[in-house]
């Protein structure tokens, strides 16, 4: 224990284990946040006692300036944007831990071990900030959210990653040559846009969790170049927090990442996608309201039409009526609902929808053949029973919310234009499937309305 | 041992750490999740500082390390905040509102 600084990072590293710790319940995730915050504070009070710390100048107009905008994007970003917001939030630490890395090499050039670290952190810190910018694009539909794809595309990327891998390798072999590092930065940022372009919006969760782990470990191979526990841990914890996550999300979706990442989900089957006009059963919202109105109890299942259409609110209001008349109103989440891990949630809390009516798919699916009404608002690859039951399907053996199971299924949707996918869903084709036709929020605000009408006559009857 | 194998224990061990952390986290919670541990590895900041407030720093190295801290701030300020944002809204059946 060399010094004062020491004590500190230690008590920051706990911290934000504690803080990490204290996220598996709602209960005690506004502690975990707090602890968090006063490891970091410690940290940064302990760098900044650091004997090598000299000049404070550039250092505190810094602190200003990263304050001035990270406060107002805390508040004013609408929930909605929370995935934007997150891939930007990538970029930065991914191109904070990259110009870390290309500062100490310019300043060092070290050998050796440090400088393995050194291009581990600078690889993964420039290919992590292109690639988030490209998320950023298309989750913000500035770049189009369609995956795009060439011939030759895998063989491409792989070969601008591995020609960026042999100049890093090269560069730990002779740190000395300064000439290529520009050459190997300028490689990982390249392969990082080329790593998004053929990714689609319904891959997003994935890609973000991923982004997640590699910013982290980004982080932590600059602990190892700057030989510091603190920043190797923060990392490894950020790492494998987005690993874990990105797995959660391949396996929701039954495809492993090489799929993910070079499989260019949404292009094969563009054409398998039936052109046929079947028969399906429309319905008002007076019908609709009707049948709510008269059920025991309803699931809804929201996906990331819910989101573009900000219909969270109208559906709290739709709720609350229900529950108030004695329907056991539900919401079925499915882990890749939405454009990022949890997305889903967030927007529901945020509409103030009690989070114990928010069920995993896991917990709800042997319900659905007991309930009464399956309301699917903006979902479609989670409920098509292709999965289930078409071998050929490209989303075959996805786990797939049941509400085929339901005795009534709506959906609401704007037209019988295939998903994201471009898989056609035989669930809108069932007997029992009525199809709500519109904007999602209209929708619902009408169906809204309905119920407030049978409400009131009700009331003037009795 | 050196010290690049204490470092590479000290890997490995938060790595197991946070997997096991992690995986008892609530689905309902991976969004302020991912933005708390952004927040976190914005933990950056320290190497960033260092660079930057070094005696020996070239403009070239200290404008990295500038925009570096610019940048980990921004993660650590709005991080923090917007998980706080978020948990805020999570409620219970018949916790009132705020």
């Amino acid at each position: 224990m060399s010094s004062f600084y020491s004590v500190l990072y230690i008590l920051a590293a706990a911290g934000f284990i504690l803080a990490i710790k204290w996220m598996n319940s709602p209960a005690t995730a506004r502690r975990g946040v707090i602890v968090g915050e006063i490891g970091m504070l410690l940290a940064v009070v302990g760098t900044l006692m650091r004997f090598e710390v000299v000049n404070y100048e550039w250092i505190l107009i810094a602190f200003f300036i990263g304050s001035a905008i990270g406060v107002p994007i805390a508040y004013m970003m609408p929930m909605t944007a929370v995935p934007q917001r997150t891939a930007v939030s990538h970029a930065c630490g991914a191109l904070a831990s990259a110009l870390i890395g290309t500062a100490e090499y310019y300043r060092h050039t070290p050998n050796g071990f440090i400088m393995g670290a050194l291009v581990l952190e600078t690889l993964l810190g420039f290919l992590t900030c292109t690639a988030s910018l490209m998320a950023f694009g298309k989750l913000q539909e500035i770049l189009p959210t369609r995956p795009i794809t060439y011939k030759g595309q895998n063989i491409v990327n792989l070969g601008v990653l591995a020609v960026a891998v042999i100049c890093g390798i090269a560069l730990i072999m002779a740190p000395e040559r300064t000439w290529l590092f520009p050459i190997f930065a300028v490689l990982s940022l390249i392969f990082g846009v080329l790593l998004i372009v053929p990714i689609g919006g319904a891959d997003m969760p994935t890609v973000i969790a991923l982004l997640n782990s590699y910013a982290g470990l980004s982080a932590s191979a600059m602990g190892f170049a700057l030989d510091n526990k603190l920043l190797i841990v923060a990392g490894a914890l950020d790492g494998s927090s987005g690993f874990i996550l990105s797995v959660i999300m391949c396996r929701a979706m039954n495809r492993s990442f090489s799929n993910v990442l070079f499989g260019a989900f949404g292009t094969i089957q563009t054409s398998a996608a039936k052109t046929t006009e079947k028969p399906v059963r429309s319905a008002s919202p007076e019908e609709a309201a009707e049948i709510l109105d008269a059920a025991r109890s309803v699931v809804i299942i929201p996906g990331y039409g819910m989101a573009v259409a900000q219909a969270q609110h109208k559906l709290r209001e739709m709720h609350d009526i229900l529950t108030k008349r004695g329907v056991e109103v539900r919401f079925a989440i499915h882990p890749v609902a939405g454009r990022m891990p949890g997305h889903m949630n967030v927007l529901l809390a945020e509409a103030d929808i009690p989070y114990d009516k928010l069920v995993e798919m896991d917990e709800i699916n042997s319900d659905f053949a007991r309930t009464d009404v399956a309301l699917v608002i903006g979902a479609n690859d989670v409920v098509n029973p292709a999965a289930t039951n078409d071998k050929n399907s490209p989303i075959a053996g996805m786990p797939i919310l049941k509400a085929y199971e339901a005795n009534t299924v709506m959906v609401i949707k704007r037209s019988m234009s295939p998903g994201f996918a471009g898989i056609d869903n035989e669930l809108y084709y069932m007997d029992k499937t009525l199809m709500l036709f519109g904007d999602a929020k209209s929708f619902v605000g009408s169906i809204v309305k309905e119920l407030n009408a049978v409400g009131a006559a009700a009331a003037s009857a009795g | 041992m050196n010290k690049y194998e204490v470092a590479i224990w000290v890997f490995m061990l938060a790595a197991f750490l946070g997997f096991e952390l992690i995986r008892r986290v609530s689905p309902l919670l991976h969004t302020p999740l991912m933005s708390l541990t952004n927040a976190i590895s914005a933990i950056a900041v320290v190497g960033a500082i260092l660079i930057t407030g070094a005696k020996d720093a070239s403009l070239f190295t200290r404008t990295l390390g500038f925009i570096a801290v610019v940048a980990s701030t921004v993660n650590v300020v709005s991080g923090y905040l917007i998980t706080d944002r978020m948990l805020k809204m999570f409620k219970k059946r018949g916790q009132g509102k705020r």
